[in-house]
């Protein structure tokens, strides 16, 4: 049952600007796929895709198939609601809702989708701060401001409360790019503990992080999928010459 | 420019715009002032309990007219609050590229009609039909004068809140309206709250557009349907009387309008400093 994602023939707009051309992509499920390249090159528009959120932007369009976990997104009559309930995601910049608390934040999801039960809200916020390692630091503080905390707690909150509606898939934007170092060990630290329970898809500037964190990495140039492979081989041995100038700091 | 010149510089601006904050608030502190030196001396508790006298006799209250203007104004928000405030959603959220540009600038057109307009407005469209002076004809003049300043704050306000907070409860798989209704309004709500403020103390001193819909009565609240007493339209008539005590209650009457828009702000930022708020 298992698919992981597969994407065929993915074509993207944002008004007459045609940003993704052709993408095909074949990720495995319960694994890290990181996809690089440089700033403006698609890598950002394609996990949007992936949720359907691409299309919030006005006068976005997609065309083409995204398969997760068996299903295409894009089929007419397919909710994208219900999609992105499956399709958790995370972004650049920490987003926890100010007017919540540490505790309203995490279960928004589960709340607005009709549970109100205490005893379920209180486990599955414990179980996604668990998840999210935040547990421990926040346990005693779960009434405070979501936004009270540091940046790499805050972003870690995002985590907690795109995990907290159980999905299936979780898309990582650029998740360390604002935060320092030491915040970013800790995401990576969680990003491989979570790896076998949920299929994981992150975009990064960061090549080593690539490296360090994925099983399967992706090169976008321009809107196209330049290369996709096993991470080791696409960073010591790539296929392609632009790839190759990309990785090595020739260009971009 | 030498260290001693540019601190001199320094000291002589910051003390010009210092004392242009101080003639921004310098209006105010004197009318208050003023009204506390003419009109303190009627105020007491029979002010606040009891209906005016007969033409004649001294003493008596604008009780009524206080009660009148807390009813009036309780409609026109009931009415121009929550019209207001989705309309400035809808302003905020939409794609359309044409109706919010016309609703938004009908709404700053609404915003310069001279109140006394919109009393006429209100006279031929409730008073007229009715064939009666009501409460419910005030309250509705006050409400459309509410409207553009409520809708047009509201907008504001939604629209500070930051499209990241909109992507990360739509990528929660929220419904765009749930989002709207438990994220963004939320966040803005602080903003929005001030906003409204804003209008109520705006029309709890309006006296032109009740004039010939509330009308004015001189006796206790008789339902929504009947005139009704507003302070305004008392501080206005009392102070166009030819009596001396009905002079110091004029006064009185404009001192306790200050008052309850001092109140009603304060309670306003009482709430919106409540635990996390969002934009401000």
């Amino acid at each position: 049952m298992a698919d992981g994602i597969l994407v065929k023939n993915l074509n993207a707009w944002f008004g007459e600007h045609h940003v993704l051309h052709n993408v095909g992509i074949a990720m495995a499920p319960k694994a890290v796929t990181a996809l690089i390249g440089p700033s403006g090159c698609g890598k950002s528009t394609f996990i949007r895709c992936l949720n359907r959120m691409h299309e919030v932007v006005p006068g976005a369009r997609v065309a083409g198939s995204v398969r997760v976990e068996g299903q295409n997104v894009y089929t007419p009559g397919v909710d994208p609601v219900q999609v992105r309930r499956k399709i958790g995601m995370v972004f650049q910049k920490p987003n926890p809702f100010p007017t919540m608390s540490i505790f309203d934040n995490v279960v928004v999801g589960l709340r607005l989708a009709g549970i109100r039960e205490r005893a379920v809200l209180h486990e599955a916020a414990e179980r996604a701060l668990r998840q999210a390692a935040l547990w421990d630091e926040v346990k005693d503080a779960l009434g405070k401001s979501g936004v009270s905390l540091s940046g790499g707690q805050q972003q870690r909150l995002c985590i907690a409360r795109a995990l907290a509606v159980e999905p299936e898939v979780l898309l990582m934007d650029e998740p360390c790019s604002a935060l320092d170092p030491i915040a970013t060990a800790r995401i990576e630290e969680l990003i491989l503990e979570l790896r076998s329970t949920l299929t994981i898809v992150i975009v990064t500037h960061n090549m080593q992080q690539a490296a360090r964190v994925s099983e399967a990495t992706g090169f976008f140039l321009l809107g196209e999928l330049v290369e996709f492979g096993v991470t080791r081989q696409l960073f010591t041995n790539p296929h392609d010459k632009r790839t190759e100038d990309y990785i090595t700091g020739r260009f971009g | 420019m030498t260290p001693g010149a540019r601190r001199a510089v320094n000291v002589v601006m910051s003390w010009l715009a210092a004392s242009a904050a101080g003639l921004v608030v310098l209006p105010l502190l004197l009318i208050f002032a003023f009204l506390l030196w003419q009109g303190a001396s009627a105020v007491n508790l029979d002010f606040f309990v009891q209906l005016p006298k007969p033409v004649g006799e001294t003493g008596g209250g604008m009780a009524n007219a206080i009660v009148g203007t807390l009813i009036l104004v309780a409609l026109a928000a009931g009415l121009g609050l929550p019209l207001g405030i989705l309309g400035g959603l809808y302003l905020a959220e939409s794609r359309d590229p044409r109706l919010p540009w016309l609703a938004r600038f009908l709404a700053d057109v609404l915003n310069g009609v001279p109140s006394i307009v919109i009393g006429i407005f209100a006279y031929t469209l409730i008073v007229l039909p009715m064939r009666r002076f009501s409460a419910l004809a005030g309250g509705f003049a006050l409400a459309v004068i509410m409207l553009p300043i409520v809708v047009r704050t509201s907008e504001e306000m939604v629209r500070l809140v930051p499209a990241s907070l909109r992507e990360a409860a739509l990528a929660l798989g929220i419904p765009e309206w749930k989002m709207l209704l438990r994220v963004v309004l939320p966040t803005a709500r602080a903003g929005i709250i001030t906003g409204a403020m804003v209008a109520i103390a705006r029309v709890a001193g309006e006296t032109a557009p009740l004039l010939f819909t509330a009308f004015g009565n001189r006796f206790w609240h008789q339902g929504l349907d009947q005139p009704i007493a507003a302070l305004p339209l008392q501080v206005f008539a009392y102070a166009i009387s030819p009596y001396d005590d009905w002079h110091r209650q004029a006064w009185a009457g404009a001192l306790a309008l200050i008052g309850l828009v001092f109140v009603v702000s304060l309670a306003a930022r009482a709430v919106t400093s409540g635990r996390f708020t969002g934009v401000r």
